[in-house]
């Protein structure tokens, strides 16, 4: 079920209707049979898979909480005769075993996530590699890819590393577990919660309440008039510029470029707009997963800023621990001594970057495209992080310069193009036909064919760039006056204006939305009949 | 809080009004192919006819109810449309009987030969100007392929909001009027495009079996017309083009069907001499139509054939009908002789 | 505490270690210097900081910094 579809669209309605008519008590309860009866449209033999891991991973939190507990009780009884070295040494040694049963989880989920997601990709590398020895390679199997299987695996085997940190108490009711791996807004695209900011949530009893179910409203027409006016038309040009690559060369790879960057933040942060705003509705707070990132002023900051939960996620359960992992500390240790401590840490930070960036590419998709594109976007990071003193000196040379507007807007505006640029990679799946088209780009060529009139060619007539530039140009506006004060905020006091805006974004979207089949004047003629 | 759901209450309704008006804008005008306009015009006249005929082009192509009228003072309507498929003709009969009987319902079977959906744009033509209600639910049930979606057809914009982008001056001129096309349900085609080469038979068919799915809907249309008290009356309506061949097997099941129930069944392809058709003069796209000198032959054999085997002589209507009728002859002679 | 305040000028000499406290919120320290402090915390406190506890919380001042190492200690 797509978010724009009629159906998902009238199962909401439904559920959110039974969802305030239930007692308080059952209101999860319904979320947890409303995601069940979401994730099985996506096939039922999907719900194998998410049945699989919550179940793993109830168990393994089970464990993992139950020799925590023996660890503490442990402590306490022996306090007195226990020395300190004595107690360090049990909690080391405790630890240990708490990660084996931990590790069980990871391997088996994250095993179950490899299989299904990289199988064909690793068949393909291995048959090129064998294929240079001449030998015959092995068939692809073509396996199932589970709806949202990366985002749920994450969600999930973030809470297990957290139950095994002591970080949180484990949800111990099954079914209120299950409801914590499965609820259906997030299942598609995110983002990946934490079990400390949404487990108690949505188990807890939520009284209606006409603010927070118009405000998750209006998110989720917001999110529509995204996704539906700008990123589903833009889309219909891009596509015409990706099926023959080798026609639109040169300035239309930055064309490309710049109508990526438009309709993958339409339809990402749109989606997500949903996502919050249905969980909104019922009462449920969901963590922001995009701050304006296009204002960013560098790579590191856009990073802070897109897809966030992702970014912290990969922070906080990969880059943090390696960092601080036993041979990384000896090596920042044994490097410090010889080189100085900033180029020893520096030297860990980005050892344990470029694991993340790859790892990050990987998870993005099976394909060498996404690694290139994980190590590409951690080499720009480490690049301008060196030149970073460079950089100091200059802007301290012009003070003046860095508060101007021009110059912060000139870097934002640097940041998106080489964002983009970057991006392209996931359009053109294919890394040496993106080189070739990045070089070709160097050319401009086609520039004068596009400004004179070779952009109505892709598909799009210049009502439809109107139409695109009318919806950027909104929402370029809520995104520089949400800077301040979120803009529901602003409108909650005016509510005649709140309601002619609601109006006529909702007219928008229904008049100008890009669903449905377009159309085709020509099959409505009457030939012959 | 009231004030804020007051407020609310107001918006919807404003969204709403205003959203009918971009629909009225959006849906498609059928300027350039008036068969779409055919069935919404059948309500203003609704009511005391004589006949009714459903079906095809080949109905509203071929019958000329002003015609049938002056020759023959029989009052009828056409409710014809664009591949008016045999579900489609059996909901519209069925909705012509919520408001009046008439003694005689004539169905053209070339339709019989489709058993499934066929085409969104046909549907279309055919079902958005019918009035919503059971009969249309039924009808647009029946009738969807595959992609379609049935909110579609409750909200027209859904389906036409992207027409926003293209529209012209005659989507403003008839945004609440539609364009009035026809003369009591028949679309009038003056021009002359000869037969030139006379087809014997038409391409072999794997199978010449006519489709359940269609028959089916003979068997209620039959039965339809036997609840209200009419006769129900099958014909083919003349033409001599292999695109529309109607096969002598087809031919052959419907005259079991006649035969079986009793019912009048009339193949008019073989009586073009009788009728006195020229395809050289008759036909407006080198005969697979009639023109309206064609249609006005076969209108008026047909008539004959009304009154002698069905009844249909000697009617009598009141003032207010005679009068309707006299303007409608004027109208229609107004455009057949500009 | 002064131990603590001395590592942390090292890496970022201008700052007044003594009085800041928000660090992270502020932008501060970012990632790298992360690094260095938890290899410095391991080679002249003896505590290993695991990453679990590498939160805003206990990285925003000295003080809060501190905290977390004589916690770690007594753990």
């Amino acid at each position: 079920m797509l978010f724009t579809s009629y159906g998902f669209i009238a199962f909401l309605c439904i559920l959110l209707l039974v969802y305030y008519i239930v007692p308080k008590k059952l209101q999860w309860i319904t979320l947890l049979v409303g995601s069940y009866v979401f994730y099985a449209f996506a096939g039922l033999e999907c719900l194998v898979f998410i049945l699989f891991t919550t179940v793993s991973a109830y168990a393994i939190s089970m464990l993992t909480h139950k020799a925590i507990i023996k660890e503490n009780a442990y402590i306490d009884a022996n306090k007195e005769s226990l020395s300190k070295e004595e107690r360090k040494a049990y909690r080391a040694r405790a630890k240990k075993k708490r990660f084996r049963i931990l590790l069980v989880g990871l391997v088996l989920n994250f095993g179950v996530l490899a299989v299904l997601k990289y199988t064909a990709f690793a068949v393909n590398n291995v048959n090129t590699l064998v294929g240079l020895f001449g030998a015959e390679g092995f068939s692809i199997p073509s396996l199932l890819l589970p709806m949202g299987i990366s985002f749920y695996t994450f969600q999930t085997m973030g809470y297990l590393i957290d139950v095994y940190r002591a970080k949180v108490e484990p949800e111990k009711n099954p079914a209120k577990f299950a409801l914590f791996v499965s609820f259906f807004p997030q299942l598609v695209q995110g983002p990946i919660s934490r079990f400390s900011d949404l487990g108690k949530q949505l188990t807890a009893p939520h009284k209606f309440s006409g603010k927070a179910f118009t405000f998750g409203l209006q998110r989720i027409l917001w999110g529509y008039f995204k996704k539906l006016v700008i990123a589903d038309r833009v889309l219909v040009a891009m596509n015409t510029l990706l099926d023959s690559p080798d026609e639109y060369k040169g300035a239309y790879v930055l064309l490309l470029i710049i109508l990526y960057s438009v309709q993958i933040y339409a339809d990402f942060t749109g989606g997500i707009d949903i996502t919050i705003g249905i969980a909104e509705a019922m009462g449920i707070k969901l963590a922001e997963n995009f701050d304006r990132p296009f204002s960013s002023r560098s790579t590191k900051e856009y990073w802070r800023r897109w897809h966030i939960t992702m970014g912290t996620w990969f922070k906080d359960y990969i880059f943090l621990p390696i960092s601080v992992t036993r041979p990384m500390m000896k090596l920042n240790k044994a490097m410090a001594g010889k080189f100085g401590r900033v180029a020893a840490s520096k030297t860990v930070a980005y050892i344990a970057s470029g694991v993340t960036w790859f790892l990050t590419g990987l998870w993005h998709g099976a394909g060498w495209n996404f690694i290139v594109w994980g190590l590409l976007n951690c080499l720009i990071i480490m690049v301008s992080e060196s030149l970073e003193p460079t950089y100091k000196k200059f802007h301290d040379k012009f003070p003046r310069l860095m508060s101007s507007a021009f110059y912060g807007g000139f870097m934002s505006v640097r940041t998106f193009m080489l964002m983009g640029l970057v991006r392209s990679l996931d359009c053109y799946r294919n890394v040496g036909l993106t080189f070739s088209m990045w070089g070709s780009m160097l050319t401009f060529k086609g520039m004068g064919e596009i400004l004179s009139g070779g952009i109505f060619k892709l598909g799009l007539t210049a009502a439809d760039f109107i139409i695109i530039l009318c919806g950027v140009a909104v929402v370029f506006a809520v995104s520089k006056l949400s800077a301040r004060q979120s803009v529901r905020e602003r409108l909650y006091q005016r509510p005649v204006v709140s309601a002619v805006l609601c109006g006529l974004l909702f007219i928008a979207v229904i008049t100008f939305g890009a669903y449905g089949v377009g159309y085709d004047a020509s099959q409505f003629i009457y030939n012959q009949f | 809080m009231k004030k804020r759901i007051i407020i609310g209450v107001c918006a919807t309704v404003a969204v709403i009004l205003a959203l009918t008006l971009v629909q009225a804008l959006v849906v498609p005008k059928y300027i350039d192919n008036p068969e779409g306009l055919l069935v919404g015009e059948y309500y203003s006249e609704a009511g005391g006819h004589d006949v009714i005929f459903v079906g095809d082009c080949e109905v509203y192509e071929s019958f000329i109810p002003a015609v049938l009228w002056e020759k023959h003072g029989i009052s009828s309507y056409v409710r014809g449309s664009a591949q008016q498929l045999a579900w489609q003709s059996y909901y519209l009969l069925e909705e012509t009987f919520e408001y009046e009987t008439p003694q005689v319902v004539v169905f053209n079977v070339l339709a019989l030969k489709y058993g499934t959906p066929q085409s969104e744009a046909f549907n279309r033509m055919t079902l958005d100007s019918m009035k919503w209600s059971s009969s249309k639910l039924e009808a647009v049930k029946a009738s969807m392929t595959e992609e379609e979606n049935f909110l579609d057809y409750v909200f027209p914009i859904l389906r036409f909001h992207s027409r926003i982008t293209d529209l012209s001056g005659d989507d403003f001129k008839y945004i609440f009027n539609a364009k009035k096309v026809s003369h009591s349900g028949y679309l009038m085609q003056k021009n002359i495009v000869p037969l030139t080469e006379e087809m014997d038979e038409g391409r072999n068919l794997r199978d010449y079996t006519l489709p359940e799915g269609a028959m089916d809907y003979l068997d209620k249309m039959k039965e339809l017309c036997e609840e209200n008290g009419s006769e129900l009356v099958l014909i083919k309506s003349p033409t001599n083009s292999w695109a529309y061949w109607w096969y002598d097997e087809w031919d052959e099941q419907v005259r079991e069907y006649a035969e079986e129930n009793e019912l009048a069944y009339y193949n008019f392809i073989d009586k073009t001499e009788e009728i006195g058709i020229d395809y050289s003069t008759d036909t407006y796209d080198a005969g697979v139509h009639l023109n309206v000198y064609g249609a006005e032959k076969m209108t008026d054999y047909f008539g004959n054939i009304l009154k002698e085997n069905h009844g249909l002589s000697d009617l009598t209507h009141g003032d207010a009908v005679v009068a309707a009728w006299e303007t409608r002859v004027k109208e229609y002679y107004d455009e057949r002789n500009e | 505490m002064e131990k603590v305040i001395e590592i942390l000028s090292e890496l970022h000499p201008d700052v007044d270690f003594a009085t800041a406290d928000g660090l992270i919120d502020d932008g501060v320290l970012d990632s790298l210097d992360i690094v260095s402090l938890v290899a410095e915390i391991d080679t002249e406190f003896g505590v290993t900081v695991p990453a679990e506890e590498i939160i805003p919380e206990n990285f925003n001042s000295a003080e809060a910094i501190f905290a977390m190492i004589t916690r770690l200690d007594e753990e």
